[in-house]
């Protein structure tokens, strides 16, 4: 049936990989994606330039909601996994924050309607940065040996428990911390967009239908997108905040003196 | 990537670099604006917010830890000088009692004095008019003994013409 819909119609179903790469607009590095990135970009600064230009120790509307995030990310996120070491890197969470939940925002826009998060090359970036960051404060804190010991050697095992313990805490310290964590972003912007995709299109496939019954049944699905949408910035929002919370734990417990 | 088109999909996990050198860069430069000319200065207004309100509180709580102070200084002061007050009345009320039992017994004892006094001096002339009377009544008996006897012999109405000048004497004697 539902090939037979994609030739009357020419709707593409049913959704897969390939709504996910577009044409591009011009060349490999101008692209939807790219320009989704630039566009967050330019509307971050612009945002917290108009915002800040002229801080108040009362602050206005703008600045209120500037600093309400910052206090956020730096009491909630920084502190918390931290300590007091991660007030200095709150500034770091921020904009990263505000980064990661602006463009998964893009995925309900109306006209942008994807994020660019669920083109994996963005959150591998972001990642590689939380990744270089982590090791490179817990050699600067403890030496490469000492981070080493740190992040492989549990205290108060028996000796040979650590053949097994070791591969396993230096996969997970330095394998699979980063991979999660670009993949964790990825996957959900990933499968929020299918999921919409889905319900969408799906609607639009019932509609198309001979049978009026069929027809009917796409309103659900219309509403299913609507909720999904609705969903989505919760998902965007606290991917966001999980990636932010994530990145702090891992920085926290590379400079921790005890594993 | 017009691949999916010609049938051969981008595997979704293998990135494309074009996006991992624009994600870079993009990513980087907002970075650098917002941590260099933003971020600081948020950091510096959180932290002037909270100066300002902690150092409110403890400004407010100094303020009224020393309005309590105060207070209860105003009460111990309040109440010393009530005793003070009371001390100073009871003590005047005490002085005054001893004040006019000593001017009650000086004015007695003056008044008995001067009563003393007068009956004494009363006493005194009494007894010198009673010794000069007896004087002058011995010395004017004599007198008039004498004229009496001097004139013996003349006739009534002399006698009592002599009589009456004594008197008259005596009279003007006594108004003198």
């Amino acid at each position: 049936m539902s090939a037979q819909l994609v030739a009357a119609e020419g709707l593409p179903w049913p959704p897969g990989v390939k709504d996910f790469y577009l044409p591009e607009v011009a060349g490999p590095f101008v692209t939807k994606f790219t320009l989704m990135i630039w566009l967050a970009v330019g509307l971050l600064i612009i945002f917290f330039m108009a915002t800040y230009r002229n801080p108040k120790l009362v602050p206005g509307k703008g600045q209120w909601v500037a600093e309400s995030i910052y206090g956020l990310v730096r009491d909630n996120i920084a502190r918390e996994q931290m300590g007091s070491a991660g007030v200095k890197f709150a500034p770091y969470f921020t904009v990263l924050f505000c980064y990661i939940a602006l463009t998964n925002l893009f995925g309900i826009i109306p006209g942008l309607q994807i994020s660019p998060n669920s083109h994996i090359a963005f959150p591998i970036v972001l990642a590689a940065i939380t990744y270089v960051m982590y090791i490179y404060l817990g050699v600067r804190q403890h030496g490469v040996g000492g981070y080493l010991k740190q992040s492989l050697i549990l205290p108060g095992i028996p000796w040979p428990m650590h053949f097994l313990l070791i591969p396993i805490e230096f996969l997970q310290t330095f394998i699979n911390r980063p991979v999660t964590l670009a993949v964790r972003l990825f996957a959900n912007m990933f499968a929020g967009h299918l999921i919409l995709l889905v319900f969408t299109i799906g609607g639009f496939v019932l509609l198309a239908s001979d049978n009026v019954f069929i027809q009917a049944t796409s309103i659900f699905s219309f509403i299913m997108a609507i909720v999904m949408a609705f969903f989505e910035v919760l998902i965007a929002l606290l991917q966001a905040y999980v990636f932010v919370t994530l990145s702090a734990n891992y920085m926290g417990s590379a400079l921790a003196s005890e594993h | 990537m017009i691949l999916a088109a010609e049938g051969v999909e981008h595997h979704p996990l293998v990135p494309l670099w074009q996006e991992l050198v624009i994600g870079t860069i993009a990513f980087a430069l907002l970075c650098f604006v917002l941590l260099k000319f933003v971020m600081p200065r948020m950091e510096a207004m959180y932290q002037a917010r909270v100066d300002a309100i902690e150092g409110g509180l403890k400004r407010a709580e100094a303020a009224q830890a020393e309005a309590n102070q105060l207070l209860e200084q105003y009460r111990a002061q309040l109440a010393e000088v009530r005793t003070e007050a009371a001390r100073i009345r009871d003590d005047a009320r005490a002085d005054a009692e001893s004040i006019r039992t000593d001017i009650l017994a000086k004015a007695r004892e003056e008044s008995d004095r001067v009563i003393a006094a007068g009956r004494e001096s009363l006493a005194v002339e009494r007894q010198t008019i009673v010794r000069e009377l007896r004087a002058e009544v011995g010395g004017l008996a004599v007198e008039l003994a004498g004229r009496i006897v001097g004139e013996s012999l003349a006739d009534e109405a002399r006698r009592k013409g002599t009589v009456e000048r004594f008197l008259t004497d005596l009279e003007s004697a006594g108004a003198r």
